[in-house]
């Protein structure tokens, strides 16, 4: 566990840099934890991890890539919407890094 | 997280044995388990000032309880037939990721505490005291094996170096030294029922939705259902499956063969995990808890068969630890024990593998199949260590290594296999298995999966390969994590069902 001074608030992560409270989260929080992966927030990043943050709030976990997949084909057009596009934005792995910027716990297991 | 930075091992036509790195590997260290996590396990969370009394207790006790341990302990004459065989060392170099040097590290403590010459004469049996040093080597290096039992194949004397790495778990455990990765994971099976923590209405929404692709992909309504009562066949597979890419390809291929066999079957919101992380951290009493849910889910919804999805450690514990875990091995005289055994129809074996399930299937010419539907690709198998070397499939000796095999030939036209000694029964770990699954061993595992990844870059370079299927939801999160590393392509790895799916034809 640590604590990391950002914009003025202090936030709880643990060893991995993730949030341990969820309601530490905001969107400078975001842009700092997007900073420390050396991920360059555009628009296209903002629409997956606001999605991220919609989908566990209904249903306490991440939404399964296919889930994450079909919102953004949805959203943005099937060109978009396939684990490629995701490794792009989020090139350590959508799962995990896009959300530990959207402030959600770790998704644990065989993934 | 960003990756951190260490040298990447090279290919090379045959596999050399390095010169060995002293410490190359000592600065590995997985997140330890905080308070709560270990609390919910019975476990301490730091070393109290009893640390050495409890860790020699818990070896005592383990000692007592497995003779196989106290056997390994007493019967390794250190030939060295192992000593080249672990893909860790293989990949790392340093020599105490040989297996026999892994196990001296427990080995030694032994000698020490529990034989008569190291207890009078500890220095002229190699017998030393257990201290925090030792503990730390423990910890370090009891998470640099994966438990895949390769050395014990070569062991002239069957020492089972995995159940070493079990016991030193087990003991690091019992003195507040759990890790974090797997004991996390053994919380979340116990409270939500998958290692993913993936609660009930969130599988709902995705087994809905994973219905509407495939209709809309193929035109046919192939459900995925969940909690029926009274359904013929309970699948328990790993909750990856619901999750990941490419996991989701074979459980869209499970269900499929499923629609096509005109079966009746279901998913368990109770027990929507195959895997089962008790058999890693060597505790037997949470590798029951963990089983437990599956016969009670099976008992509860009434089905007559189970089948396991595409897990390896999973089918381990199904095939070869079930009965004494949960069935009638555990208690004969236990009433859900033997309602369970009346309930399964024992016209098939119980339980089931879907390999062994889609094969029966493709024999009986009961599904039809299109291989040209896979002709864009040229397929290796990746030999899973669970499947490989803990555990069988169907009635013909050596039925893990031909089944799947059998089922990619069935389903498509370009099969090569890799170099015979890196596959079947002397078949490289992917380097992820055994609770290292977890980003703080990036390293081990992308040095770890060098031995395989050699092997498959020369079926890349010589059969121009583009496909290693497996049945193991670690090895396919192992592999697209790793294979970039390695200058492949992470969607290069898949299941056999995901083969299935593309070449089974719906009505």
């Amino acid at each position: 566990m640590a604590i990391v001074n950002i914009a003025g608030k202090d936030v709880d992560v643990d060893e991995e840099g993730y949030l341990t409270n969820l309601a530490d989260w905001n969107e400078d929080v975001a842009a700092y934890l997007a900073q420390e992966e050396k991920v360059e927030m555009t628009e296209s990043h903002w629409e997956v991890v606001n999605f991220l943050r919609e989908y566990y709030n209904e249903y306490q976990i991440a939404p399964a890539i296919r889930v994450l997949t079909k919102a953004i084909a949805k959203k943005l057009g099937p060109d978009k919407g396939n684990n490629k596009y995701l490794y792009e934005l989020f090139p350590y792995g959508p799962a995990k890094q896009a959300c530990k910027i959207a402030g959600l716990p770790k998704p644990t297991g065989c993934i | 997280m960003a990756a951190p930075e260490f040298e990447i091992p090279k290919f090379k036509e045959h596999l050399e044995v390095p010169k060995i790195q002293e410490g190359s590997m000592a600065h590995i260290k997985s997140f330890i388990s905080p308070q709560p996590t270990q609390e919910f396990l019975g476990y301490p969370w730091e070393l109290g000032e009893d640390w050495k009394e409890r860790a020699l207790f818990k070896m005592g006790d383990l000692l007592g309880k497995y003779r196989s341990l106290r056997v390994f302990m007493d019967a390794c004459v250190h030939c060295g037939a192992c000593t080249d065989k672990c893909h860790y060392y293989l990949g790392s170099a340093d020599p105490k990721n040989m297996p026999v040097a892994r196990q001296e590290l427990m080995r030694k403590v032994y000698r020490r505490y529990f034989t008569l010459p190291g207890k009078i004469a500890p220095w002229l049996v190699g017998a030393e005291d257990l201290t925090k040093e030792t503990l730390a080597d423990w910890y370090s290096y009891y998470h640099q094996c994966s438990e895949c039992r390769r050395c014990s194949v070569y062991c002239p004397y069957g020492i089972d170096t995995a159940e070493v790495t079990m016991a030193g778990r087990e003991i690091l455990n019992y003195v507040g030294m759990g890790q974090k990765y797997s004991n996390e994971i053994l919380g979340k099976v116990q409270k939500i029922g998958n290692n993913l923590g993936l609660p009930g209405p969130a599988l709902e929404d995705t087994l809905a939705g994973l219905e509407e692709d495939i209709e809309a992909d193929t035109g046919v309504p192939v459900k995925m259902p969940l909690d029926v009562q009274g359904a013929e066949i309970l699948l328990v597979t790993p909750s990856a499956d619901f999750f990941s890419e490419p996991h989701v390809e074979s459980l869209i291929g499970y269900a499929k063969v499923f629609h096509a066999a005109g079966v009746s079957w279901t998913l368990s919101s109770h027990a929507s995990e195959a895997g089962n992380f008790g058999l890693f951290n060597g505790n037997y009493e949470t590798m029951r808890k963990v089983a437990m849910r599956i016969r009670d889910a099976a008992l509860e919804l009434g089905v007559k068969r189970i089948i396991v999805g595409e897990c390896g450690h999973a089918w381990r514990v199904a095939y070869s630890f079930w009965n004494t875990l949960t069935g009638l091995g555990f208690d004969g005289k236990d009433p859900f024990s033997i309602e369970l055994q009346q309930q399964l129809d024992h016209r098939y074996p119980q339980p089931m593998h879907i390999c062994e399930y889609t094969w029966d299937l493709i024999q009986n010419n009961a599904i039809k199949l299109d291989p040209s539907a896979n002709d864009d690709k040229v397929i290796t198998y990746h030999d899973s260590c669970n499947v490989a070397r803990g555990s069988r499939m169907g009635d013909e000796a050596g039925g893990q290594f031909t089944i799947p095999r059998n089922i990619i030939k069935a389903v498509a036209n370009n099969f090569h296999d890799m170099a015979a000694e890196t596959i079947g029964e002397g078949t490289f770990c992917c380097g992820g298995g055994g609770g290292l699954l977890t980003d703080d061993l990036i390293e081990v595992r992308v040095k770890g999966a060098y031995p395989r990844m050699n092997a498959l870059n020369n079926v890349v370079q010589e059969e121009k390969v583009n496909f290693m299927a497996t049945i193991c939801a670690i090895c396919k999160a192992q592999f697209t994590k790793v294979l970039p590393y390695y200058g492949f392509d992470r969607s290069m790895v898949g299941g056999v069902h995901q083969l299935v799916s593309a070449a089974i034809k719906l009505d």
